[in-house]
């Protein structure tokens, strides 16, 4: 434990909230934006209270849901109104929600605030959850090292059920609904739904074959849907429609087709004020940038991770031209994955960074599978080995061929996301690995 | 056989698993199990394999399952840990804005390695992967705390501070 005169050293609470939205985001004026009584000043648990006076049916929340064009915001992307709707909820199993607050894709740290800064809106978004899907229990799994946002979470939730918000008979509706925290222990597979799934249940977090989904056989075999922080926390303010209740059609304005809404983007790495900026999607990257400073120390643009270190690399001038939405950065090569954007400038080494990626998923590959146990320990070690100097001509072509015989051939998708980044960044920046491979004959030519 | 063999756990902690016990249907007690590891964790300083046992005793499931579960984590200690545990983050974001200084001021000052501790048993030094700080990159992380935006005076105030 640290002596009381280290707490102004630790990091505040609000120093990686840049910009808001008021989505999950809370207003930057606000000085306990986590409380019960901070977040119900701006509306929080109106939806909730809407919802469970009996005038909503399931089915209209899930319509409003598809309306608004959310979509999963963990990085898959699947539309959250779907998803919801694939649950038994006539069904009188038990069934359950559980978010997935396992945030470790690096780059990505925009959860971690929407549960300390807006814990309520997790907890009023997964209320909904429960009562749309008819699931009375729900599980928020929080990775082991998040000690300051699980109890923000707690606190939330002990606040919520001491105001009838959570348990029993929820405002006297009759449903009623309960929400337990689960801290995790250091293991970035189990962001994998049915890794965390299985680690829910107390053991390794090796993934599971899907189908059967979870929604069929989820936690303890029974109809599960999980979905990530930022999508359940999403959900109060999109029925709420600013004003309009139940009207999909303001989220969805605010986004572009095929990306509805405002999404927080963790802008990290060389620029000059890193942090959380809550958006809304399709704002073209050049704007981003400029929000967050530019490119730090006057330095030119070199390359950007748009979503997460498991998405392709682009050049800047493909990430130039991109909008921060599914489409745009689709066509520009990449993916807007958990909308973690990575800044290099010019003076970035990128067999350094590869080599640093594939050190990552050489670490967390949980083993189950051959192709990536053992495959991302052979693109780690020829990657260092290039990196070293000590590389020969043929090791570029062995690298692809090990990345493409991953990609594809493994139970859940960290083998492609450990085979992405090796591809693309050969793909861009092929030259450089040249260069260190054979730097006494690049220099005699 | 006595059936009188003194328990490791306190009553303290016995009473904080059963409280993770009641979040979970009575008869999926193994999802209390990670939460138990790390209360006895807490409380010893690391997971002997003796603690191990009686953990899985006090859950109800074969031992075998419990070193599973204690192996496959990253943040299951099996060996003796320093009192402080020093977690430095050298993922991309963090690298990219100077980690590398961080790592190579912390060696220097407490004359240790990554998966070392120092002499006097008061700090281990550990590299770890992305504690999703990024914007506050580079980062590390003591105990239940995060110290972000660090540079070589940060890291000596903060280390000076810890007892």
């Amino acid at each position: 434990m640290s002596v009381q005169k280290n707490r102004e050293l630790i990091a505040d609470r609000f120093s990686s909230l840049k910009y808001s939205s008021g989505v999950c985001l809370p207003a930057l004026d606000q000085e306990q934006p986590w409380t019960l009584e901070a977040y119900r000043s701006n509306g929080g648990y109106q939806a909730l209270e809407k919802v469970l006076s009996g005038e909503i049916d399931p089915a209209e929340i899930i319509e409003v849901l598809k309306i608004s064009n959310i979509r999963g915001r963990g990085g898959a992307g699947f539309p959250v109104g779907v998803k919801w709707s694939f649950m038994p909820r006539q069904s009188d199993d038990q069934k359950y929600v559980v978010c997935n607050s396992d945030e470790g894709e690096p780059g990505t740290c925009k959860d971690r605030d929407i549960m300390r800064l807006n814990p309520h809106a997790l907890v009023e978004g997964m209320t909904l959850g429960g009562y749309v899907m008819g699931a009375s229990v729900g599980y928020n799994y929080i990775r082991g090292e998040f000690h300051e946002p699980y109890s923000a979470m707690e606190q939330a939730i002990r606040e919520a059920r001491e105001a009838g918000l959570l348990g029993r008979n929820i405002l006297g509706s009759g449903f009623g609904f309960e929400l337990h925290n689960y801290l995790g222990s250091g293991a970035y597979i189990c962001g994998e739904e049915t890794a965390l799934l299985n680690s829910l249940e107390g053991k390794k977090g090796e993934p599971r074959f899907k189908p059967p989904f979870p929604a069929v056989f989820g936690l303890y075999g029974k109809p599960t849907t999980i979905n990530n922080t930022e999508s359940f926390a999403s959900v109060p303010a999109i029925l709420r429609g600013n004003g309009k209740w139940m009207d999909g059609q303001w989220f969805r304005g605010l986004g572009v087709e095929n990306s509805g809404g405002v999404k927080v983007f963790s802008v990290t790495g060389h620029v000059n004020k890193p942090g959380n900026y809550e958006i809304k999607m399709g704002t073209p990257f050049r704007e981003l940038l400029e929000m967050a400073g530019g490119v730090w120390k006057n330095r030119e643009l070199k390359a950007v991770i748009p979503g997460g270190s498991s998405v392709p690399v682009m050049p800047a001038e493909a990430i130039l031209s991109s909008n921060m939405d599914y489409a745009s950065l689709q066509e520009n090569g990449s993916a807007l994955g958990a909308g973690s954007v990575i800044i290099m400038d010019e003076t970035t080494d990128m067999v350094n960074v590869l080599e640093r990626i594939s050190k990552f998923y050489y670490e967390e590959s949980c083993g189950q599978c051959t192709p990536c146990r053992e495959g991302t320990g052979w693109l780690y070690r020829i990657i260092q080995r290039i990196n070293r100097g000590q590389g020969t001509s043929e090791d570029l072509d062995t690298l692809l061929d090990v990345a493409n015989r991953i990609e594809g051939r493994t139970i859940c998708a960290l083998g492609d996301a450990a085979a992405w980044p090796v591809q693309s960044f050969l793909k861009h920046f092929r030259h450089e690995f040249e260069a260190r491979i054979r730097p006494a004959q690049s220099d005699a030519a | 056989m006595s059936k009188q063999a003194q328990s490791r756990l306190s009553k303290t902690a016995l009473d904080e698993i059963q409280d993770e016990l009641a979040k979970y249907p009575s008869d999926r007690r193994q999802s209390a199990l990670m939460a138990a590891l790390r209360i006895a964790q807490d409380e010893h300083g690391w997971l002997s394999p003796e603690l191990i046992e009686e953990v899985a005793g006090v859950i109800g499931v074969p031992v075998v399952r419990a070193y599973e579960v204690a192996t496959f984590y990253s943040m299951y200690d099996l060996a003796p840990v320093g009192r402080h545990k020093i977690e430095v983050c050298t993922n991309i974001s963090c690298m990219l804005r100077g980690c590398d200084q961080v790592v190579d001021h912390l060696k220097r000052r407490l004359g240790i390695d990554f998966g070392q501790t120092t002499e006097d048993g008061k700090f281990t030094l550990r590299e770890v992967e992305c504690l999703a700080a990024c914007a506050g990159a580079p980062m590390m992380a003591i105990g239940h705390d995060y110290y972000e935006n660090l540079d070589e005076g940060k890291i000596d105030l903060i280390l000076e501070g810890l007892e």
